[in-house]
């Protein structure tokens, strides 16, 4: 290639001169000149993602509030949040918010892909009834459930009456907060585990079915023994997306609950964005997105696991 | 107790400028009082034609006012204004964020003096107009800087002296009663904190969805309605020194009075309602006394939102077993330090705080104006927007007005550590435990954010 070619020349003319990495990168090139087109997108990469990254780390060890000096204070952000009962209380809820955010879709998406599964009229249309509350926007769903939680204007406690049950604080209490919050996320994202397990459900083979028919085998039993298993690497999908979702869950509860009543549903998100957009704390709010990842990613690798193990099992 | 220089005298003056008001009464539509002072004094407001700034309204009656009448401004001056307006969380955050960033989007900004003024104040971020006033190539004659309320000024001056806004609006908290409630069960308007306790227990009727009270229960919204009440108790949150009262008595007792009113008397679900929440139970006619801002009139009034048309009693906060107070917020408007455009954005400024504009907003009922010739002049104005009884209470609460907030940098976090204290209490839990808790957990931010 000529370029290569133009290249070792210029190479070779000045090697003797020139310091060992440039050297090193320079043969680099030449035996390999295919290399630079990487470069653009190292180059985004390093300035979308490391750079970041880097700046995230950096602010982190400083005292730095808007409008006032910064301070180099080590990993005294870091220390403070083990102390912080706030952080520990929002890393609780946050917990707490996703086991629940993903325990109740998958049972009740797996139950709606079982039901959809089967033939009956009105099935097409009723399956895109069902998936519609997946396509609303977060805050659009937000404004409308917190004027349905209203204790004394919402519908829900008029449901409620309607078959004698008392009426419900829902959001507005702290004690169900999070319950009623877990309610809406489960509302809107039950069909999308729908669709995964439907999708799965509908790859299966008839063959195991047919056998365990002749072997006469209950209806509980074809599911607890063909379908679940066979179905768990689909599953496991779900709860990963489920997953990642739930911890990132922000605006629902935000415009629901702001965190509150007092700080009953303040999860880490919550937590971070008072600390860097209403506090104004930017160091201590970097230090809370450097565990937050970090919690992220042992997440991540623990459910990557298990995935692998499921996969393996079917 | 330290005063500082906190309590207002927005009406002292009245009776020197009564004359000149009285003119401004008799007046017709602002771009034509414009035009004339003008013509009068001479002043160029051309000077800056074929300009473009921009302006950062947070959203509500005032950004309204002000983008409504924008036009005449821009015929006045030939000064074009691309404006904004964006609701009060998301804009203090914009704002700080653009602020911080040395490049914001805009010329003109509105200003929470209990919130941002502080933390505007250590970086420097707006303009000192005190140069601009002085100038007189700048600033028509008839822009009368001493018309403004003493108290006003006060309140928009910054701990150093400079003066980096202007009071466009301010707002003190009264007592929204229902009559018809209290003439239903034969209550009167409460005189002092212990009567309002005992007329919202008397009109609390929960199986007929009434409730004998209402105030902001969610957390950070619920601090002005406390601090209401501990300012009757003589003191402080916060004192200039950065004494801390926010665990003494006073301030248990009056988180009894809050705690037993929300709890005991306002609608289910109180710990989740802003003022917006409280509105709605209020126009509903499910509320018989409502502690909240003034500027909740029109709403109150307005026959297609509200079914208390005119069944609604503006009452003056009662006093306190210590002082006759109420609680003071307000909001002002400033120049960007960054703006390459500070002199045509002054004119903005002079407009939207001058006499006139000043009327529209009092009359229309949006608020209350830092201007005392407004005052004057609105007094007898048959086209007040609001029933007289509000102006009333507007004027004796003026008299009785302090600073609600600490004027510190780290105002939302107090706001927020002891939002979580009172929403608590809500709840249940003990006020002496909750604010021992939160002083405890908000001495150390104090310590910091105010060292520099």
């Amino acid at each position: 290639m000529a370029s290569e070619a133009a290249l070792s020349r210029r190479g070779s003319g000045h090697a003797a001169h020139r310091s060992p990495w440039r050297r090193a990168i320079v043969g680099r090139v030449r035996h390999r000149p295919y290399a630079l087109f990487i470069l653009p997108a190292l180059l985004i990469v390093a300035a979308v993602i490391i750079f970041p990254w880097l700046f995230t780390v950096f602010m982190s060890l400083h005292e730095w509030k808007i409008a006032q000096a910064r301070t180099f204070v080590g990993l005294a952000n870091y220390a403070h949040l083990f102390v912080d009962e706030r952080f520990q209380g929002a890393l609780l809820r946050t917990l707490i918010y996703t086991a629940l955010a993903v325990v109740a879709p998958l049972v009740l998406g797996t139950s709606a892909a079982l039901i959809f599964q089967q033939r009956f009229p009105l099935r097409g249309l009723l399956r895109g009834i069902f998936i519609l509350p997946m396509m609303a926007t977060p805050v659009a769903v937000g404004l409308v459930w917190t004027m349905m939680f209203h204790p004394q204007l919402g519908v829900l406690n008029y449901l409620l009456s309607l078959v004698g049950l008392p009426a419900q604080l829902w959001v507005f209490d702290p004690g169900t907060v999070i319950p009623s919050l877990v309610l809406v996320e489960t509302w809107q994202w039950t069909p999308l585990v729908m669709l995964i397990v439907l999708g799965g459900l509908a790859a299966l083979p008839s063959e195991p079915y047919e056998s365990a028919q002749l072997d006469g085998a209950s209806a509980w039993q074809r599911f607890r023994h063909i379908t679940l298993p066979l179905v768990a690497p689909f599953l496991m999908v779900a709860a990963i997306i489920r997953t990642i979702d739930a911890v990132k869950a922000f605006d629902i509860i935000f415009v629901i609950s702001q965190g509150g009543p007092g700080t009953a549903s303040e999860t880490i998100n919550i937590f971070l964005y008072l600390q860097a957009f209403a506090f104004y704390n930017i160091g201590y709010a970097s230090a809370v997105v450097v565990v937050f990842f970090v919690l992220i990613v042992a997440l991540s690798l623990a459910l990557l696991y298990v995935r692998q193990r499921t996969q393996w099992a079917s | 107790m330290k005063r500082g220089n906190r309590q207002l005298t927005l009406i002292t003056r009245r009776g020197l400028l009564q004359a000149s008001a009285a003119g401004f009464a008799a007046a017709g539509a602002p771009a034509i009082l414009m035009r004339r002072a003008s013509g009068q004094s001479g002043f160029d407001w051309k000077r800056f034609k074929g300009e473009h700034i921009e302006v950062s309204h947070t959203l509500g009656p005032r950004g309204e006012l002000l983008q409504k009448h924008e036009k005449e401004f821009e015929e006045l001056t030939g000064i074009s204004v691309g404006s904004e307006q964006i609701p009060e969380q998301q804009h203090r955050q914009k704002v700080a964020i653009e602020f911080a960033s040395g490049n914001p989007s805009f010329d003109v900004v509105t200003v929470a003096y209990h919130v941002q003024k502080q933390l505007y104040g250590k970086g420097k971020w707006l303009v000192d107009v005190r140069g601009f006033i002085k100038d007189t190539q700048l600033t028509n004659p008839d822009f009368d800087f001493d018309d403004f309320a003493k108290g006003a000024i006060d309140y928009a001056t910054q701990k150093d002296g400079r003066l980096d806004t202007l009071p466009l609006n301010l707002d003190y908290f009264v007592i929204y009663w229902n009559k018809e409630l209290f003439a239903a069960k034969g209550g009167s308007y409460p005189q002092s904190y212990t009567e309002i306790i005992e007329v919202a227990h008397k009109l609390n009727d929960p199986k007929n969805g009434s409730a004998g009270w209402v105030a902001r229960g969610l957390k950070n919204a619920n601090l002005p309605p406390y601090l209401t009440f501990l300012l009757g108790h003589g003191v402080d949150s916060i004192d200039p020194d950065l004494t801390m009262h926010m665990d003494g008595p006073e301030a248990i007792a009056a988180a009894q009075i809050y705690q037993t009113l929300n709890r005991e008397c306002a609608p289910p679900g109180v710990t989740g309602f802003n003022w917006n929440e409280c509105q709605t139970t209020f126009v509903l006619g499910k509320a018989a006394m409502w502690l909240d801002g003034i500027g909740f009139a029109l709403p109150l009034e307005d026959p297609t939102k509200s079914r208390v048309v005119g069944k609604v009693g503006y009452g003056v906060m009662p006093p306190g077993p210590k002082a006759h107070r109420t609680s003071l917020y307000g909001d002002g408007i400033g120049i960007s330090r960054f703006s390459k455009k500070q002199e045509a954005a002054w004119l903005y400024c002079q407009w939207a705080t001058g006499k006139a504009m000043n009327k529209l907003h009092l009359e229309g009922a949006f608020g209350a104006p830092g201007r005392t010739s407004a005052y004057e002049a609105v007094k007898t104005s048959p086209n007040l927007k609001a029933p007289r009884e509000w102006l009333e209470c507007m004027i004796e609460s003026i008299k009785i007005a302090r600073a609600g907030l600490p004027d510190i940098t780290a105002v939302t976090e107090f706001r927020d550590t002891f939002g979580v204290a009172l929403t608590n209490m809500i709840s249940g839990a003990d006020p002496a435990t909750e604010l021992k808790k939160a002083t405890d957990a908000f001495r150390p931010v104090l310590e910091r954010t105010e060292k520099t």
